[in-house]
Formats: C-alpha cells, structure tokens, sequence
C-alpha cells in the first residue's frame, strides 16, 4: 500500500526531527558572543561550601586584578562519578576531587589530562588536606574512643560505600592502617579486624553526604566515621550541642586533590583564569577560606591562626602505608579485593 | 444497589482500610511535603524559590516540557494514526520500538545517550570535533526527557483510535475528501480529548523525570539541573527547606495536572455517552 510508505516516511521525520532540533538550537546559543568568562568546578559531595566561598573570593580578586569577570559553575557529587562524568563528556575547566586515583583515571582513559598531573602543583596537587574523624552523638552514649570501639559488637557504624565514594575509601584505609599498626601486619587479624567494623554497618550509602544524612537526619547508627570538615559542618550549623567529634588515636591524611583539564581548558581559551583559581586556592586568601571550611590548610601560616581548630593527630600516609593509590586500589577496592572479601563473610 | 451481601462490618472495615492506606501513603507525604516547605514561614518560602539556582532549574524543567510535550504529541498522533488504521509490514515492530522506553530503567535510558554522545561514545569525537555539546549540556536533559516519555501519548490514543474503527474515514474518503483533509477533519476530532489526556501525562512525567536526567545532565548548578535534581541537590546541602520548598512546586504541578486530568476525564465520559 502507498500509504504505509508514507507513514513509515513521517515517522522517520519525526525522529530525525526529534534529534535535530535541540541539537540546533544549543548551536545556535553558542554563536552568541560570550562577555564574561564562565569556569566549570567539577567537585566532589562535601566541599560545596567550600567552594561557594572559594568561587566569591576568587571572582573579586580576578576582577580587580584584570579587570574581567569571571563566573564560575559548580558541580557536586560522589568523587568516582564525578570523574566519570568528566570522562564521558563533563567539560571541566578544573577537576577537584576527593582522591588522586580519581585525577588519575580521567588521565588514564583520556587525553584530557597528562599522566604527570601531580606534579604540576605543591604538595601533590593537594591545596588543603583533610583527615577522617569520627562523630559520635551528644554525651557519647556508646563511648567510642578509637578504631577498637568500631568493631565491638552492638555498636552501628555509619560509612559509605568505597567501591563508590572517595571519602569511604580513606575512611577504610585508615581503619585498616590502625589495624597494621596494632597487629604489627599479621594480615588475617587485620582483615578481621576490619571486617568486624563492617558487619557493624546497618547502611551502606553511596556518598559521603549520603552517609552524614543517614546518621544526622534519619538518626541512624551510634558513630559516622566522617571526613574531618563534613563532621564540623555537623557539628556547628546542623546539630549545635548534638554531636561532637572524637579524634581516633591514628588517622590518615587524606589530600584532596585538584588538577587542570588541559583539552578542555584550551578549547574553552580559559587555561589563564582556571591556572589563576587552582593557585589562588595555595594563596594565603585561598588557605583561609579552606581553614574556615575546616579544610586542613597547607601554609604553616594559617595553619597557626587556625592551630585550636585542627587536634593534632598521629597521620598515615597513602604513600607510605599503602603504597600509592593505584596499589591500594587494586588490593583493597577492585573486584576480588579485600573489601569485597571481608564484606562477604557477612 | 440491593445487591450488596457483605455484612455492614465489612463493608466498613474494606472503606478504612483504603482511606487508611490512602491517606498513609498519599495524603500524608503530600502534608508533610508542604509542612517542611512552609516551617520557616511564608517569607522565606517564597524567597528560596526565588534563588537564581531555584529560577534556573524552572526554566530548564518548563524549556525540556515545551520542547519533549509537542514532539511526542506529533509522534504520538502520526504513529497512533499508522497503527490503528493501517496495515503493513513491521507493524507490531513499531509498537515493541514505542514501548521500549516504558521496560526500560530511566538509569538505563540516559545510559544510552551517554554510550552514544558521550566523549567516549559513538557519536562523541565527530560531535566534539564540530563542537555540538550534546551530553551535560540541555540538548542531552531534552533527549532523554523526550526519550522517556516517548510512548506516553502513542499509548493513550492506540485503543481510542482502533475502537472508532475506519468507517468514517472510509465514508470521508468515498466521499472525495483527500487523506490530508480526512486526517484534519474526522481523524483528528475524533480524538481530541485523547490528545489532551495523552498532553497532560506525558507533560507531568516530562517535569518530574529524575532518573534519566541525573545521568546526563552533569548537576552543573544554574545551567543543567531541573527542578527534580535541585531538590536532591538542596536536600543535600542540608538545606531541607528550600528542597522541599523546591519539591512543592513539583507537587503543586502534580496536583494541578491531576485536576486537569479528571476534568478531561469527565468530559470523555460525558461525551462518549
């Protein structure tokens, strides 16, 4: 029949058109000359307030400093999918995130970023650190003290998922570095050790801001092992006088990573301003709106204004315990790894 | 109505159990929506709906609507009309390729324009090459939109269309009227409440899709999130009043389109009598 032809025809217009037409409309917005300069932060869940300072402050300096103005567009959520997404397209001009394995796969699997990205910025990239710490409920009903108060039975753990988030990750090694220490590397005591944590863990969430969630709103679970800034924003603006934090006797360094997107950069002409953010972030400016996030500060200088802030701690390092993150991911978090051993014997 | 046999009791007992159940799992999300939007007060309900984030993702979410609501409000009629008056070959295949997007997960769905137009996908280097941003940019939140709402319309008007039959197209036809002039004049009027019912469905999941526009919209603040993820998003940032002042605008919508549709209901009844 003639008339099923025709209908097979419009029915591929409407397809095609259905393609076409959004695609021509983005094209045509993007022959609009552009006034002012946009950057693209693509971050990880817990340093949204960081960066909502961060970005003000850098906007105000750019412009009195050139002339120009400069906006700049966030984007949050877990470290592992962030990365992701920046490798399937996400056009970054700067990448901050929670680890460097996660720098390290965008520089693996593209050519978005050259393999020796660490080194292009002091201390590895990392502007400010962090460290884990653990969050307990007011009066601490359940007297936690240290990583042994974690596997003791009856006590709920709350930690998200490390196959998924980067601060969960950190969150396990420094458990699994306390156990090193304590068992003098006798690994099936170790792996024990840790598994215990685990089988304490009533919810497994996603994200770290997932987890902080959990515990603080939906009121799940005795101790959070937290990153040490997500704790504080707890503490202070979302629970005052319902929770408080306690330091374990080892934790680990955990360095936030940060790295430019060359590809992208040179396609947007913004590699000045995005080279101009990530070094602001080490001016003695960029340190202090770090500290006043809770983000360990690296400038000895600031880190002795805000010295009450941050106990000092016995820390381990990725490095040194681990060696590296690429060696630590494969033995703890890749399929078969110790994480999905211990997380089995369940 | 004489016919009842159930002893009053039970009768009773089945009407508390649904109004129970009812008002458990709807009423009351529905109150509680509302009642942590408004526990600050109305002042600053209403200022953090007027957040540049807040405004940004209402526009995105009614830009994708306008553009997904009329494209598969064409495609709807155009294939509805195919299949339920013609006969030819491939035809319960086009009806498989309509539903799809239904059995599919929406995670899945968007997935699916990341593999192609993605960096890595298929389509990813020559689109980069001549420099069209499809995926984390509005044309992928519109794709997918359009994607997963794409059966909605088609469906509603199937059955309508394949109950009237063919004969007043056949009489329109005899009687010298063009198919163009038969579509516009008996087709389409046959069916015009069947369009707006379809209209109303496939615009409420169009505004509300999260899962398919999480995946590729990339959640950059102000540029490519919609209403649904800025609420995560607010939520989130442990800012529960502004997400669930946020949230209520989706419920309002919700709520309006539901009013909307038992309207277009009534009249169907009343017009199909």
């Amino acid at each position: 029949m003639k008339k099923s032809w025709l209908m097979g025809c419009i029915t591929i217009l409407i397809f095609g058109l259905a393609f076409i037409l959004p695609a021509s409309a983005q094209n045509a917005t993007q022959n609009i000359p552009q006034t002012k300069i946009t950057l693209l932060n693509v971050s990880y869940d817990p340093t949204r307030e960081l960066y909502q300072a961060f970005n003000k402050a850098f906007a105000d300096n750019w412009l009195t400093k050139t002339g120009n103005t400069v906006e700049i567009n966030q984007s949050h959520g877990g470290s592992g999918k962030q990365a992701r997404a920046v490798i399937d397209g996400l056009e970054a001009d700067v990448v901050t995130l929670a680890l460097a394995y996660d720098i390290d796969s965008i520089a693996n699997l593209t050519d978005l970023i050259p393999k020796d990205w660490q080194k292009r910025l002091l201390h590895n990239s990392a502007p400010y650190t962090s460290t884990i710490v653990f969050l307990v409920r007011k009066g601490n009903p359940k007297n936690i003290k240290d990583w042994d108060d974690l596997a003791k039975h009856g006590v709920s753990v709350i930690t998200p998922n490390p196959k998924t988030s980067g601060g969960a990750r950190w969150n396990y090694l420094a458990a699994w570095g306390y156990a090193l220490k304590k068992f003098g590397n006798e690994e099936n005591k170790v792996k024990e050790f840790v598994s215990e944590i685990y089988k304490n863990v009533p919810v497994l969430d996603s994200g770290a801001r997932g987890s902080t969630t959990t515990f603080v709103e939906r009121k799940i679970g005795d101790v959070l092992i937290a990153w040490e800034n997500e704790a504080y924003l707890v503490v202070n603006q979302l629970g005052k006088g319902e929770y408080e934090i306690v330091m374990p006797s080892m934790s680990i360094l955990a360095e936030p990573s940060v790295a430019l997107v060359d590809k992208n950069v040179d396609r947007h002409g913004t590699r000045e301003v995005a080279k101009a953010y990530l070094e602001y972030l080490y001016s003695e400016a960029g340190q202090e709106i770090a500290a006043k996030n809770y983000y360990r500060p690296r400038l000895e200088s600031v880190m002795a204004k805000y010295a009450s802030k941050f106990q000092k701690v016995e820390l381990i390092t990725i490095d040194e315990v681990f060696g590296g993150w690429a060696n630590a991911q494969k033995t703890h978090f890749a399929d078969k790894g110790t994480f999905d051993q211990i997380y089995q014997v369940k | 109505m004489g016919a009842r046999t159930e002893p009053k009791i039970i009768q009773y007992l089945l009407i508390f159990l649904a109004l129970a159940f009812f008002s458990l799992f709807i009423v009351l999300p529905l109150v509680c929506v509302f009642h942590n939007a408004l526990a600050k007060g109305w002042s600053i309900y209403l200022t953090t709906l007027q957040d540049k984030d807040a405004i940004s993702a209402m526009k995105l979410t009614m830009i994708t609507a306008l553009v997904a609501v009329p494209l598969n409000l064409v495609f709807g009629v155009v294939a509805s009309w195919a299949i339920a008056k013609f006969d030819f070959r491939g035809k319960n295949f086009l009806l498989t390729l309509i539903d799809l997007p239904l059995s599919v997960s929406p995670v899945i769905a968007g997935l699916i324009f990341i593999l192609l137009f993605g960096a890595q996908g298929l389509l990813g280097p020559w689109l980069m090459a001549h420099n069209i941003k499809i995926v984390f940019a509005m044309p992928a939140v519109i794709l997918v939109t359009i994607f997963v709402t794409f059966p909605i319309v088609a469906r509603e008007l199937i059955p309508i269309m394949k109950s009237q039959g063919n004969e007043e197209e056949e009489a329109a036809i005899t009687l010298g009227a063009s198919g163009w002039k038969t579509f516009w004049l008996v087709s389409v009027p046959n069916i015009r409440w069947g369009i707006l019912y379809g209209i109303i469905l496939c615009n409420a999941r169009a505004m509300g899709e999260f899962g398919a526009v999480s995946v590729v919209s990339g959640h950059i603040r102000g540029l490519t999130n919609t209403l649904p993820l800025h609420v995560e998003i607010l939520y989130n940032e442990y800012q529960s009043v502004a997400a669930f002042a946020a949230a209520s605008i989706l419920a309002l919508l919700a709520i309006f389109t539901l009013i909307a549709k038992s309207i277009v209901e009534t009249v169907i009844v009343r017009k199909s009598i």
